[in-house]
């Protein structure tokens, strides 16, 4: 087309003016910044400043200092834990079968049947992903019942309870595997197979490969898709609340019943929880982004 | 004994044979250059050689010692590969210095070494920049130095200039056999541009779908081809099948025309060939009275491609194929674009192949 | 280079385990009514519960609901952002990434507290306004994935290219948008409406912070009292979002060949 390529062509033949066209593209833009606005925007802007006020609304810095209470530093801490370890292990779990499905020299169908049923089970959260665990590994599970009838082995005698962190931190995994899976496929992609060929040529055996060159290359994003998988384990409230109830007292559990009723007796304080929770969920994914730029760099 | 033998390589990859037996052997300090289009096995035997392929049946043998279950990290080889050679998390130097450091030789020499190969491929200055701050051309020379940083036995190039730009690609070239001239170190190329294995090889190999059609100097391939694949393959070429009339004295039936071909001296009358000739060598001539003499054709002029030094002039010969016929830009232009035309062949020019089975 | 593959294998062979021992121990639970024989009992009474069909109904009521505000929300904005206002891309960009970030019982939370009934805009105030306002918070959820399957989807399309041929023909902005740009990323928008589906209907945090009865709270309730009856609907709720993938597996290769037939 000889034309220029801003596209304000000229007013169609039945409108009119200059101004006419651009409020139209406002009419389309508009919406959406409002919508913004309301249901993002500000609802988490009012928590934020509400966590530096007090009850009469002057600023304070009590609320801060109130997360530090044995009660909510330890749910901070247990929130940690249990996102920590369900990120860390769907990391690892994740990348081994990413990398074992895209490089692993198998059949060409392994790859894509991978994709999909990660996109499924990353999707299965919540309230079903509960019930499937109990289902499966509670006292009368199908796992639990089937180890003991083939071997004799009750896993609950060895401590083991599927409502508790370790259960939690299990379940997460359900969806954290899947999730990583997808995000650090594009990464694995970017290996190309000429650098393992080549390091073999010059004399380097695999574990060399890894320590020189595979495990820098992805060394980013690896912790990204991690910062990431413990964000996502961080805010979930759903699986926990179904699985373990009020019984593990993690952050997104107390916020919930405060919500609900006021627990804490304090507002405010309930503002900062939820300002904590941002900071830490921000915090990641800024260092999420922060590194994926790194690690665009070198792979053109 | 050949520094470098293949012998028998057969490879296939499901249904499809990529070699159907190869045996070739260089001798110690050849440039000897695989060619061929997509498909035809030339990648596949160079990875067979590198260790990253492990043949079917056949043998790789170096120095006389049978390598073909060796793993690729023992063989004592440098490559340089198409596309994504160095490591990108590392600089020019330390990617040279790798297989060094592999081998657990000490900083200092391998500084040295570095430095005396970033020399031997003018790119000093660059040694500290990252790959992605290096332009193609400088990427593969980093390349070949890496390669040459642990002395192998054989280097060898996969389709080394393909990615690059045209004229990046013609100096690189040259710089390339240079080097290898200078360090004498046997060298197996893999391209499908035959300008380029012409241009740099001791010898060429021309393969098609896994097998070799013929194996010479670059003269030798160009000048005397040996099947018709290697005729079209390699530089342009006018080919038609003509019907041996005289072997005593070399004249051939095309079409209702005597033409003198000395090639068929020796065949029988009646033998069907397969008649090619390169464009540089037909004759032409205006034509004068309507037809053609004896032993020539007539045609008519239908296009000009101006190559620069030369032109290509296309001649339309009625009812046989287009003839292609290559003369001096000057001296193109008394044939003009419509205008009839005498063509000859010269009886020593023309060559003969066997044709192709069916 | 011949590598073992075992290893591999064994990785593939416990990642299967690891997925489908659970789903596996949902159904045979959920068989598991009757004592000593399997039986779809559980099935039988879940499905004639009549919350049941109450809350999936409201569920898939407000996910079309969702559907239709979230596509008209982003349609023109992404249209809008690739033809005129290109700067305005990264804010943009930056928003649809905020529901990522900021978790679901946070912004529930600062709803509540910014829409309460005293408050200017008292959406708690009746069930219909909460319906309204519980809408737009799986708007907001599903916002992240809505945006980048249209985005993707104009991307393929040259907006520049159709948008001057239909001015060209005389048409007005509604028009080029409903009747042009539209149909041509109609497959991007049901992939993205495919897996506001899915998470609409899995969603428990909001809508039982809004006191809502959506779905998810119902299985969180069926699950505090009942034993084999959730395993029943774990069972149904997984089928749902399967289907869901399917769906939108389907419709994200339609939209492939919907833009490489054009042109």
């Amino acid at each position: 087309m000889a034309q220029a390529t801003h596209p304000a062509i000229g007013p169609p033949p039945t409108a009119t003016s200059w101004v006419n066209q651009m409020s139209w593209t406002w009419v389309g833009v508009v919406p959406f910044f409002v919508f913004a606005l309301m249901f993002l925007i500000v609802p988490t802007g009012l928590l934020v400043v509400g966590g530096f006020q007090d009850s009469q609304g002057h600023f304070t810095l009590r609320n801060l200092l109130d997360l530090f209470q044995p009660t909510i530093a330890s749910s901070y801490l247990i929130s940690v834990k249990v996102s920590a370890a369900s990120a860390i292990g769907g990391a690892l779990i994740g990348f081994a079968l990413a990398y074992a499905a895209i490089a692993g020299g198998l059949a060409p169908w392994v790859r894509p049947a991978l994709m999909t049923f990660s996109g499924v089970a990353s999707n299965f959260a919540g309230v079903p992903l509960a019930f499937a665990f109990l289902a499966t590994l509670g006292r009368t599970g199908l796992v639990t019942a089937l180890l003991i009838r083939l071997f004799g082995f009750n896993i609950y005698s060895t401590g083991f309870n599927l409502l508790s962190f370790a259960g939690l931190t299990l379940t997460y995994m359900y969806f954290q595997i899947p999730l990583m899976v997808l995000i650090i496929a594009p990464a694995i992609d970017g290996l190309k197979r000429e650098w393992r060929e080549a390091s073999a040529n010059l004399g380097a055996s695999a574990w060399e490969y890894w320590r020189y060159i595979a495990l820098p290359i992805l060394g980013p994003p690896l912790l990204g898709a991690t910062l990431l998988l413990f964000a996502n384990a961080f805010g979930a409230v759903a699986t926990a609340y179904a699985l373990t109830g009020s019984s593990l007292n993690i952050v997104t559990i107390v916020l919930y019943a405060q919500i609900r009723g006021d627990v804490l007796h304090n507002q405010n304080l309930g503002y900062a929880l939820a300002l904590g929770m941002i900071v830490m969920t921000g915090l990641s994914n800024a260092a999420y982004i922060w590194l994926r730029g790194r690690s665009e760099r070198w792979v053109r | 004994m050949a520094y470098l033998e293949l012998q028998g390589l057969q490879k296939r990859f499901g249904d499809v044979v990529a070699l159907g037996g190869v045996d070739l052997s260089l001798a110690r300090g050849e440039f000897l250059t695989l060619l061929g289009p997509s498909g035809c096995g030339k990648t596949t035997a160079l990875r067979i050689v590198a260790g990253f392929e492990v043949p079917d049946g056949g043998r790789v043998m170096l120095e006389g010692q049978d390598i073909t279950d060796v793993t690729p990290s023992r063989r004592d080889m440098g490559m340089v590969f198409q596309a994504y050679s160095l490591f990108p998390n590392m600089t020019a130097e330390q990617n040279v210095e790798f297989g060094l450091k592999i081998r657990h030789h000490p900083p200092a020499e391998r500084a040295k070494r570095a430095a005396e190969l970033f020399d031997l491929i003018g790119l000093s200055d660059a040694r500290t920049r990252y790959p992605h701050q290096l332009s193609g051309g400088m990427q593969q020379r980093v390349a070949l130095a890496r390669a040459l940083a642990i002395e192998p036995r054989v280097l060898l190039l996969d389709e080394p200039l393909s990615a690059l730009d045209a004229r990046v690609r013609v100096h690189l070239r040259e710089e390339i056999r240079r080097i290898q001239t200078e360090l004498g170190i046997t060298t197996l190329y893999v391209t499908h541009d035959q300008e380029e294995a012409m241009a740099v090889s001791d010898r060429v190999v021309v393969m098609s779908r896994g097998h070799i059609e013929q194996i010479g100097s670059p003269a030798e391939i160009y000048g005397a081809p040996a099947t018709p694949f290697v005729a079209e393959f390699v530089g342009t070429i006018n080919w038609f099948e003509a019907e041996v009339l005289d072997g005593g004295r070399g004249e051939v039936d095309y079409r209702g025309t005597r033409l003198a071909v000395d090639a068929v001296r020796g065949r029988s009358a009646g033998e069907r060939v397969v008649v090619v000739v390169r464009p540089e060598v037909v004759e032409l001539e205006t034509l004068r009275g309507g037809r053609a003499p004896e032993g020539a054709l007539a045609g008519r002029v239908k296009a000009h491609s101006f190559l620069g030094a030369v032109t290509r002039l296309k001649i339309d010969m009625q009812d046989r194929a287009d003839i292609l016929a290559d003369l001096s830009s000057t001296r193109a232009g008394a044939f003009p674009i419509g205008g009839q035309v005498v063509v000859r062949f010269p009886p020593e020019g023309t060559r003969v192949l066997n044709l192709p089975p069916s | 280079m011949s590598r073992s593959r075992l290893g591999p294998w064994l990785l593939i062979l416990f990642g299967a385990v690891y997925f489908f021992v659970p789903l596996l121990g949902t159904f045979e639970f959920s068989l598991r009514y009757l004592r000593g024989v399997y039986s779809v009992e559980a099935y039988r009474i879940v499905l004639a519960d009549p919350r049941f069909a109450r809350t999936l109904t409201y569920s898939t009521v407000l996910a079309f609901a969702t559907i239709v505000v979230g596509a008209a929300l982003v349609v023109p904005t992404a249209y809008w952002i690739q033809l005129r206002l290109r700067g305005l891309r990264p804010v943009v960009e930056f928003i649809t990434l905020l529901p990522l970030v900021i978790p679901a019982i946070v912004l529930v939370f600062g709803y509540l507290r910014l829409y309460n009934s005293t408050s200017v805009l008292p959406l708690t105030g009746s069930e219909r306004a909460t319906d309204l306002l519980l809408m737009f918070s799986y708007a907001t959820l599903a916002l992240p994935y809505m945006y980048r399957a249209v985005d993707t989807g104009l991307r393929a399309i040259n907006v520049h290219t159709l948008t001057e041929a239909a001015q060209s023909l005389g048409a007005g902005w509604p028009t080029i948008l409903l009747r042009v740009i539209l149909p041509n990323v109609r497959a991007a928008v049901l992939s993205g409406a495919f897996l506001t589906f899915a998470i609409v209907i899995g969603e428990f945090t909001i809508a039982s912070l809004l006191d809502r009865p959506a779905f998810g709270p119902y299985l969180q309730l069926i699950g505090a009292n009942r034993a084999y009856e959730p395993a029943a609907l774990a069972v149904i709720s997984f089928a749902i979002t399967w289907a869901c993938m399917v769906f939108i597996q389907v419709f994200a290769r339609g939209a492939a060949e919907q833009v490489a037939g054009t042109h």
